[in-house]
């Protein structure tokens, strides 16, 4: 069944993440051999078009104005409407990062749309799309269709495969957007705090520490096995609580979800709400100095003992592998 | 200030699942009142316990629910609305609808609720209850305070905190680290089965079950592949750290 797709491009500060053109490769399957456009959303950002249009997205609607420099739920979800009455979608993708999962139900509840969350697989079933989400903190998994004119879906990176390079240009076009003078929402201040370095739910390989990095010094060992693989550096809630870290590095079920290949967990129990923000890694290696600690369960590899030991040993041999 | 809080029970996160004709299995599971929406109750009744005024917990769901109202109404909430109305057991749309309307014909000055249920983790009725009713809403809130007739909220936005105001009436979902939940006391417990709970039907609320039907169907439910039983390596150190990287190059490639 043809349909047309939009897909709300995620960006991290300036630029396009990949889930972005996870959301343009899922676009085309499902489309089925209708028109797949990308809404662009933010402050300077219309040179980001060419990249969209050159991977997947034959139509590029710019939303691009002082008004979205700062995610403002009316704005953003003013224009992903703004888009929807231009260009009359079937389905509507969003990543599901903090702004999609904030603006997804709206525009869902504007059109009394279905909407599926955390989507990790999409595939056309006849003339129905069926999108794979997990349940139960990532202990179960469903796969749902959606019924109505428009479907909604948000879409977990490091999950779909991203669209091939197409090399397109043009069809970019500024989409006039209108809302009231002042929205009722207010943004008064914002406090940046989330690091540079390797995004984590858009890494390939994550070292993570827990409780048992016992310190703001304890995560050094972890940063420098981390330097040497090319890996972003997260953390579970325990350390964060503990003050060990900053809260934009945690990995749970209230913190980023992250899909790697491979999972470097040190210090880390293994709580329920930990493994549902990384469970799905493709591999996941666990260093614990307790030999009955939950994470070594879901470990591919364990490694009982203690991480101050470990850890620089791995860091050791890692060097050796990439010199 | 009237304040009402939408709630779910949702399994324990401890709980093992186990699936059963298509279906996950209930028998032998553990209720829970759903972690976030915890955050909310506390929040409330903080909030009613500063500035006076009453909390109404409202939920969707089967009798078994009653369980994650009686504590809500211990914690300190003074009311509950329960919809048992099967024709309002549907996906996120169903729920929003019929929350939005149960919430509609009251007067309120704050909705909150948790940002996500930890059973489906879907975190979208929440959002579409707050436009179906034409407010403005702050989500993943960690701290909020009411100054006048505004609610000022720090909102959790990926690591960065946002501080964010909107004006009354508004929705906000509660974050993990917004407060600590109170656990009830035996008299809270005690005044709970006193307190006013009042069932309401689709028909009652004026709804058309049809209209609001789910748009969301199931196609298959299951459980993630077995795990082969992982590793554990042994050896001094230095020797599982050779053994680690020569599997994730050699086996697992993943480097």
């Amino acid at each position: 069944m043809i349909r047309n797709v939009l897909v709300v491009a995620d960006l991290r500060g300036d630029q396009l993440r990949n889930v972005s053109f996870e959301a343009l490769g899922a676009a085309r399957t499902i489309a089925d051999g209708g028109v797949v456009a990308a809404l662009l959303i933010g402050r300077g950002v219309a040179g980001l078009a060419a990249s969209l249009r050159a991977q997947g997205a034959d139509q590029v609607y710019v939303a691009d104005g002082e008004e979205f420099g700062q995610y403002v739920p009316e704005h953003y979800a003013a224009a992903v409407e703004q888009a929807i009455e231009t260009f009359s979608p079937q389905a509507v993708l969003f990543a599901h990062s903090a702004i999609g999962r904030d603006v997804a139900p709206m525009v869902a509840a504007r059109h009394k749309a279905g909407q599926a969350s955390d989507v990790i697989q999409m595939e056309l079933a006849g003339a129905d799309v069926l999108f794979t989400r997990p349940v139960y903190a990532g202990k179960a998994f469903v796969k749902v269709k959606i019924a109505g004119d428009l479907i909604v879906a948000t879409i977990r990176p490091n999950n779909l495969a991203a669209h091939e390079e197409t090399g397109a240009t043009g069809n970019v076009a500024q989409l006039p957007v209108r809302f009231s003078e002042s929205v009722p929402t207010q943004v008064r201040e914002v406090l940046k705090k989330a690091v540079a370095g390797v995004d984590l739910s858009e890494a390939k390989i994550i070292v993570s520490g827990g409780r048992g990095v016992k310190s703001e010094e304890g995560f050094a060992p972890l940063r420098e096995l981390a330097a040497v693989l090319g890996a972003a550096v997260g953390a579970s809630r325990g350390a964060c609580d503990a003050g060990y870290c900053d809260y934009s590095m945690q990995i749970g079920q209230t913190g980023k979800v992250v899909t790697p290949d491979l999972y470097i967990a040190c210090g880390i129990s293994g709580a329920i709400q930990h493994l549902a923000g990384m469970s799905n890694s493709k591999v996941i290696v666990a260093i614990n100095k307790d030999p009955e600690a939950p994470i070594f369960k879901v470990a591919d590899y364990g490694i009982v003992g203690d991480l101050f030991e470990v850890v620089p040993a791995l860091t050791e041999e890692a060097r050796k592998l990439f010199a | 200030m009237n304040i009402i809080v939408c709630i779910k029970q949702t399994f324990d996160t401890e709980a093992r699942i186990v699936l059963e004709n298509d279906a996950v299995k209930e028998d032998g599971v553990q209720f829970i009142l759903n972690p976030y929406d915890e955050y909310a109750v506390e929040e409330a009744i903080t909030l009613k316990e500063a500035t006076g005024g009453m909390v109404t917990v409202v939920t969707v769901g089967p009798a078994r629910v009653e369980e994650a109202i009686r504590t809500a109404l211990a914690m300190g909430a003074d009311e509950a609305i329960h919809v048992a109305d099967e024709a309002a057991f549907g996906d996120e749309v169903t729920v929003s609808e019929v929350l939005a309307a149960v919430i509609k014909g009251r007067p309120y000055d704050l909705i909150i609720a948790g940002n996500q249920a930890v059973d489906d983790g879907s975190g979208q009725v929440a959002v579409r209850v707050a436009e179906l009713l034409g407010i403005p809403h702050i989500s993943t809130v960690t701290k909020l305070e009411i100054n006048g007739g505004e609610v000022i909220a720090e909102r959790d936005a990926e690591g960065d905190t946002e501080i964010v105001s909107a004006p009354l009436p508004a929705l906000v979902t509660a974050q993990q680290g917004l407060n600590e939940p109170r656990y009830p006391s035996l008299i809270g417990i005690r005044k709970a089965s006193k307190k006013p709970l009042t069932k309401m039907t689709v028909a009652e609320l004026g709804l058309d079950a049809q209209a609001i039907a789910s748009r969301v169907s199931v196609v298959a439910l299951f459980l993630p592949a077995a795990k082969g039983a992982g590793r554990v390596l042994e050896g001094d150190t230095a020797a599982r750290a050779q053994t680690l990287f020569h599997e994730l190059r050699q086996t697992s490639k993943v480097l």
